[in-house]
């Protein structure tokens, strides 16, 4: 069967399979295909990929053994600092999942290197001159609010209460 | 914030769930003097404490450390180019940044770099060549994007030092010099206002004071009182508004200053903390504080345990570098800059540096140099808003000495404007007025305490001239030599006991007969004059 036909066969395959399994296949397949040297398997490989999704490589399952349980006053924590609802099971899983994504950022060495906070780093920072340029538009902004009274916003009182872990 | 009500002073001591709010009433009749008494005497006690009892048991001493909020005196705010204004309509003063609509971004202000490395500069502060910005994330209806930009891991000075005097010693007339470390100065926005509605359950944002420039001082807890707490706060204030970076009126919020007061004993580690917040002036700062350590005395005392019912803000979390700006690069010298940057993009320490005008300090030198007068006074001169104008003008227009002046205004003329609460700009006398009346004095046309009546007539009725009061009231001096000696004659004769005691020995006694003459002339007589014919005549 030739290359082109092996890809499209592979599409084919990734679609119907669930996201779930489809990783595995893939980076097979493109490891498979760097294999010849030729014009159209340089076009295959390139859409192969970009077939691959972004997260594609979990870690070993040693490196996430430390991270299997989240305990439950972890997760209220998160949920006070973030203002993000949990509400049930599948909350739970999802939120251990993107934990087990970023752990893969253990697997990288970073030894004698200095953090970075932005890409923008070096850039200059730009200073403004104390002039007058804006602002005087309450009307414009009183219109975004649900609620105003009298050229102010309304709020609730103090911070919002989340419900108690019973009452999800 | 809460505004505090007339008349009553309210110290906020908040817990993350709930507030609890403690009035100490200040009633000028009845629990002022007892929270003075109280204040003065277990301050005094404290700040001396070390001193005095070392060999007694060791007493709970009070620590204070200062966070200071001042907001920058800009045209603009720090991040947008909405106005700063301190009254105007609800919400008019707010651009779209300030109200964190999508899409905004943070562009800092020029202005308010250079007043933070002028105040750094002014406290011997280490400013730091490169400062990160950071976010510090709480949830608070006041704070539309849900974080402040701050500058939590590298500010942009540290390490420096506020040195302050206060008059203290038993007649508290002896200046003590103290000072107490700057741990850092960061650049950080300001958050909006909120109205609370308690009736209807909701809360009113007025967002035009948010994202207004703000400088945090964080100081070290070296202080122990209120007293000296306060003094560090006015001669903040005084540095701040001599290099214009704050106008420092506490009333109007452009400085706030919360206090953690903890109690323990010396040698001891630091015992719990407490937070005093929201106070309005320096006066009610001092009394707030006292009663923190009294209160947490009293607790210990008794064997309780001092609550901490502080919000937890120093904790780690909540922090992340602000992505939008890049780090802010101060520069030593002209020539270290980037040559092809314009100079409106660069902040040069050796141009601000220059640029520093005269602080409170080198004022309070100058003056005891030019002047001769004790330091005592001119920290009295410069601590008194407009002061040393007035001094300096009368001193301009009378030949009496510099000394004599500095009595005059130190004593009897502050003591009026305190009596009345007024300021000096208010004052009925003005310096040319005084000099006149003092001029008068120096030739002899009349005596001292004519001189203090006639000072008294003035402020009562600011349209005369001195010249006038003596003239209508006949306070000029008594020259003629008889009717002096006449007159203690008189007293002399008509007094032989006390002439007996001073023959005896006992000087004192001719004070008394020299006040009995001074009666007699109604003060008009020269008290020197006097007091050799008396001696004269009981020699």
């Amino acid at each position: 069967m030739s290359v082109v036909n092996y890809a499209r066969t592979l599409q084919k395959v990734i679609l119907n399979i669930g996201p779930r399994c489809y990783h595995r296949w893939v980076t097979t397949a493109s490891v498979a295909l760097r294999i010849r040297d030729s014009k159209q398997n340089f076009r295959c490989r390139l859409w192969c990929g970009l077939l691959t999704p972004v997260h594609y490589q979990y870690s070993t399952e040693g490196n996430t053994s430390k991270a299997k349980q989240v305990p439950a006053d972890l997760v209220d924590k998160l949920e006070r600092l973030a203002l993000v609802d949990f509400p049930n099971q599948e909350g739970l899983v999802c939120l251990k999942k993107a934990i087990r994504f970023a752990d893969q950022l253990h697997v990288v060495d970073t030894e004698g290197v200095d953090p970075m906070d932005s890409v923008l780093e070096n850039r200059a920072l730009y200073l403004r001159e104390d002039v007058v340029a804006e602002g005087d538009c309450a009307d414009r902004l009183l219109q975004l609010s649900k609620d105003t009274v009298e050229e102010y916003f309304v709020a609730p009182p103090g911070n919002i209460p989340l419900p108690g872990r019973e009452e999800c | 914030m809460a505004a505090s009500s007339a008349g009553i002073g309210t110290l906020l001591c908040k817990n993350i769930n709930k507030q609890i709010e403690i009035f100490y009433p200040t009633n000028r009749r009845y629990t002022w003097c007892v929270i003075r008494r109280i204040c003065t005497s277990i301050s005094r006690f404290r700040c001396q404490g070390q001193i005095k009892r070392k060999s007694a048991p060791k007493e709970l001493v009070g620590v204070v450390g200062l966070e200071v909020h001042a907001q920058i005196q800009s045209i603009t705010k720090l991040f947008s180019g909405s106005q700063v204004r301190f009254q105007a309509p609800p919400n008019s003063l707010v651009s779209f940044f300030d109200a964190s609509l999508p899409g905004t971004l943070p562009v800092l202000n020029r202005r308010c770099v250079e007043a933070a490395v002028m105040t750094g500069l002014a406290l011997d502060c280490v400013i730091n060549r490169k400062s990160l910005f950071d976010r510090k994330h709480y949830f608070y209806a006041d704070l539309p994007a849900g974080y402040q930009i701050t500058q939590q891991r590298r500010p942009i000075a540290v390490d420096g030092t506020l040195t302050y005097s206060h008059l203290g010693g038993t007649r508290r007339n002896t200046l003590i010099t103290k000072s107490v470390r700057i741990k850092q100065i960061q650049l950080e926005q300001d958050s909006g206002k909120s109205l609370h509605d308690d009736r209807r359950g909701q809360t009113l944002i007025d967002l035009n004071r948010a994202g207004v420039g703000l400088m945090e001082l964080v100081m070290e807890p070296d202080m122990s009182c209120g007293e000296e707490a306060a003094a560090a706060v006015r001669e903040l204030q005084l540095i701040l508004q001599a290099l214009g970076t704050c106008q420092g009126h506490m009333d109007e919020g452009q400085l706030r200053v919360d206090a953690n007061v903890s109690v323990h004993r010396p040698g001891d580690p630091w015992g719990v903390r407490t937070e005093v917040k929201n106070i309005n002036s320096g006066r009610n700062l001092a009394r707030a504080i006292d009663y923190e350590i009294q209160r947490q005395v009293g607790v210990l005392k008794n064997g309780g345990t001092v609550q901490n019912e502080t919000r937890s803000f120093d904790r780690k979390s909540g922090f992340m570098p602000e992505p939008n700006l890049p780090p802010l690069i101060v520069y030593d010298r002209p020539s270290t800059a980037p040559p092809c940057v314009h100079p409106s993009q660069v902040v040069v320490l050796e141009e601000v540096r220059a640029g520093l005008p005269e602080l409170p300090r080198a004022r309070r030198t100058r003056l005891v140099e030019s002047y001769d007068i004790l330091p005592e006074h001119s920290f009295t001169l410069v601590n008194e808003d407009g002061l040393t104008d007035y001094f300096e003008a009368v001193v301009k227009e009378t030949k009496a000495g510099p000394r004599k002046v500095i009595g005059w205004v130190n004593q009897v003329l502050l003591g009026l404007l305190h009596h009345h609460s007024l300021s000096v700009s208010q004052s009925p006398v003005t310096p040319q007025m005084l000099a006149q009346l003092l001029n008068l004095q120096e030739n002899g046309q009349i005596s001292s305490s004519v001189a203090k009546q006639v000072f008294q007539e003035l402020w009562r009725a600011p349209g005369k001239t001195a010249q006038q009061i003596i003239q209508e009231q006949d306070l000029g001096i008594v020259s003629n030599t008889t009717e002096i000696h006449r007159i203690c004659q008189k007293v002399v004769d008509s007094h032989p006991d006390q002439v007996q005691a001073i023959r005896g020995g006992n000087k004192k006694v001719l004070n008394k007969l020299m006040g009995l003459v001074q009666k007699e002339t109604k003060g008009r007589a020269d008290p020197v004059l006097v007091r050799s014919i008396l001696e004269e005549k009981t020699s």
